[in-house]
């Protein structure tokens, strides 16, 4: 089923999935009816079976985790068009889409269309022989991480042993791993007390997005990073002083250049007082933030937010990794900003032009590797930290990341697979049949805050743990000494201008 | 509109000279004379030579009352909450951007973006303002906030606004002469502009409706809140009510809530 178009046409689109119901197996309790969100399957009274609306699936698999016998699986189902390399079925069936519908194509979640993957070709180096590794289970391992502009110069005071040169506001992260913005509205609250309270238990931060603050979510200001983006939406006084860092966001790897348009439907009334906005209205987010239409604006802004916040807290910009990113990226360190977020071609969203998730940017791993030199080329990179975000998948992919010069990375689509998402990319609907990107109470609901912050907890330690191993087995027992140390990289199958960008030498090398 | 002035409480009044400060530390001194142990009692800062000098009463946690006599600086009154300004002189860009309430009254002119995403509180312009003024305004159940503009605006005069209103009494054009402004509410889906004096439809953004007096949607609250204006526009600057509400009116309403609703596709 598509929706956007006034005027229903025929549609020609064929299903996506096939919805496979074993009889024998199933005992006609309709789970899997009442808890898909899409409306794809329902009961069948006369012939007392369950039967499926195939085109509304959209391979979430709800059904699937939820079936006590499990009676049901979802089959994808392409169908065969003649062969033809050009016109692969997307190309075909979203040509289809727009001739019936007159609209832009909107998806969920990040680029999927497998533009090379760096992580994927760089890999890591072990102690052998020469240096010994050290073993995380009976060493110290440090792996705690400090967010913040550090200053040029340190002047000691070496009678006391104490620091006199001034620093400014730092944060404190445990696990060098923070969890991404998703504002409320596109999010469940549940899904965000849950990032919220993980984030306090393992000492990191969590973002809001740039949906604003909700009041029940308070109590974690400290470990709470609240987003200013072109909307403003929700962005007080009382919004700024909740909080532990403030980010601007000027750009979102998903959607590079263009705003976001939360559509009305989604704004029910607790979306609506957090973002203080009338309910019902579409929430539009400029294109630009439209008091930001140069480096010295964007000073202007850094600065407001800290005379606003006193001076006590770090402030963050978010930009996505494009063309000219290295050189945008010092711009914004010199701009005042303490730290600089990068987020990647592969970067999710929960809604996108997908003409422009699939095109526009470039991958994270390029834009890292090239903003990290440029600051230090320029003597600059201690005055901001740097984050990565946008397609950071495990803890390989974490470490690779501090390698090549991050202080830590955010994950926002591995924090949803934590609590339940199957990466369906149905997020823009607001039917998610996982509870997680929705607003209907009835689906919001199937979200425990607990049992999702336990979940998300899980993941960081899992990782953790994981980054304590790989540090240990290159003889390494503190983070910081991987920072943006490319020694320790190697890469596979790429060309030298790759290796170049990258700043990493071949395998074998 | 609520009246700013109403919750500042008698007390002292203190002067601070502001030439050759930084907005740095003339902005601490603001913070300790309002929010300070010894500033309890203050009811007004006055500041002299302001010069360029930004974000001034950015921070302030008090109802208190700052007059500036000079140039404040970008972002005067940047997430200002409920405080109230008076400038004697003109102001630059960003004059209350993003505020949550309070009133500002300017002396003067104003530059750019004034009112950009302000969510509460009046400012009163007694000349002219420059581009892409009430740019993103919103309200919120009681708070809606309003910009009383003397003279006339330029481009992009309430683009994508999502609530509160623009007063634009167009005391400056000359006889026949049209308001400045092109793209007038372009993406506006909520809130009201009311422009005084001749505008020509190609002025205006595709997004807007046009309401006249005596129009079905042109109701008596509206020469209410209109009449609040000016009132408040006389008090400040002089001038005469009735003379002002005499001009031609025009209302600007968003004709859709959810104007971009229909561009989109998406599909199971």
């Amino acid at each position: 089923m598509i929706t956007g178009q006034s005027t229903r046409l025929r549609s020609y689109l064929p299903p996506r999935f096939l919805a496979r119901i074993m009889d024998d197996r199933c005992i006609r309790c309709q789970v899997c009816v009442r808890q898909c969100g899409w409306e794809a399957l329902y009961y069948d009274e006369r012939n007392d079976c369950i039967n499926s609306t195939e085109a509304n699936c959209t391979g979430c698999h709800r059904c699937v985790a939820l079936c006590p016998t499990h009676a049901i699986w979802i089959e994808e189902r392409p169908l065969q068009y003649r062969p033809n390399f050009n016109w692969r079925p997307e190309a075909i069936e979203d040509a289809m889409q727009q001739a019936e519908s007159g609209g832009i194509i909107l998806t969920g979640m990040g680029d999927d269309k497998g533009q090379t993957i760096y992580w994927d070709k760089l890999v890591l180096n072990a102690s052998q022989v020469t240096n010994p590794s050290i073993d995380p289970l009976r060493e110290p391992m440090e792996v705690r991480t400090y967010l913040g502009r550090r200053p040029d110069t340190l002047d000691i005071d070496y009678g006391s042993m104490k620091l006199r040169s001034p620093l400014g506001p730092l944060r404190t992260l445990e696990v060098p791993i923070m969890f991404s913005a998703i504002s409320y509205g596109a999010l469940a609250l549940q899904v965000q007390e849950g990032l919220a309270r993980a984030a306090t238990e393992m000492g990191t931060f969590w973002n809001t997005g740039e949906g604003g603050l909700h009041r029940s979510l308070y109590p974690y200001r400290d470990h709470t990073i609240v987003q200013v983006a072109s909307g403003r939406f929700g962005v007080s006084r009382e919004y700024l002083d909740n909080s532990g860092i403030v980010e601007i966001k000027i750009g979102q790897g998903a959607k590079p250049g263009i705003g976001g348009h939360l559509p009305g439907n989604k704004v029910t009334a607790e979306v609506a007082a957090t973002r203080m906005i009338p309910m019902g209205t579409d929430a539009l987010s400029p294109a630009p933030q439209h008091d930001i239409y140069s480096i010295e604006d964007l000073r202007m802004l850094i600065y407001a937010l800290k005379e606003a916040t006193n001076y006590t807290k770090p402030v963050s910009v978010k930009i996505a990794g494009v063309h000219h990113a290295a050189a945008i990226a010092s711009g914004i360190a010199r701009a005042g900003a303490d730290i600089i977020a990068v987020d990647g071609l592969r970067g999710s969203t929960g809604a996108a032009p997908k003409i422009i998730r699939d095109n526009v940017g470039i991958p994270i791993e390029l834009a890292l590797a090239s903003i990290d030199h440029r600051l230090r080329q320029e003597g600059i990179r201690n005055q901001v930290s740097l984050v990565c975000a946008g397609g950071i998948r495990n803890a390989g992919d974490v470490v690779k990341a501090i390698a090549l010069g991050a202080d830590a990375v955010y994950i926002a689509t591995a924090a949803l697979i934590a609590v339940g998402c199957h990466v369906c990319q149905g997020c823009p609907s607001g039917r998610c049949s996982w509870g997680i990107t929705t607003t209907d109470p009835h689906l919001a609901k199937r979200q425990n805050p607990d049992l999702a912050a336990r979940r998300l907890a899980n993941l960081l330690k899992g990782w953790e743990h994981e980054i304590k191993e790989m540090l240990g087995g290159m003889g390494i027992n503190s983070l910081e000494s991987l920072r943006g140390n490319r020694d320790h990289l190697r890469g596979v199958g790429l060309s030298d201008t790759e290796l170049q960008i990258l700043g990493v030498r071949h395998a074998g090398m | 509109m609520a009246d700013a002035s109403a919750d500042i409480r008698q007390g002292r009044i203190v002067e601070v000279n502001a030439a050759g400060l930084y907005y740095k530390d003339l902005n601490a001194l603001l913070r300790k004379m309002a929010d300070g142990p010894d500033g309890q009692d203050v009811a007004k800062i006055v500041l002299r030579n302001v010069a360029g000098q930004r974000y001034i009463a950015t921070d302030l946690d008090r109802p208190i009352e700052v007059e500036i006599h000079g140039t404040p600086g970008n972002d005067l009154a940047a997430f200002m909450n409920g405080q109230r300004i008076v400038v004697y002189g003109n102001a630059q860009d960003g004059v209350g951007n993003t505020m949550n309430s309070g009133e500002v009254v300017i002396h003067g002119h104003s530059g750019d973006i004034m009112g950009m995403s302000m969510r509460g509180g009046t400012i009163y312009v007694r000349d002219y303002v420059g581009y892409r003024v009430g740019i993103h305004m919103k309200e919120y159940l009681d708070k809606v906030p309003a910009l009383v503009i003397g003279g006339t605006a330029q481009d992009f005069l309430g683009e994508y606004m999502a609530g509160g209103r623009i007063v634009v009494f167009g005391l400056d054009l000359g006889p026949g002469e049209c308001h400045h402004a092109n793209f007038i509410g372009t993406g506006m889906h909520n809130g009201a502009i009311y422009l005084r004096g001749p505008v020509r439809d190609y002025q205006l953004g595709k997004e807007v409706g046009v309401v006249r007096p005596g129009e079905g949607l042109w109701s008596p609250a509206d020469w209410d809140f209109l009449r609040k204006c000016a009132e408040g526009y006389v008090r400040h600057f002089g001038g005469e009510v009735e003379e002002i509400l005499r001009g031609e009116f025009i209302k600007l309403y968003a004709k859709y809530l959810r104007p971009y609703g229909p561009l989109y596709s998406w599909r199971n």
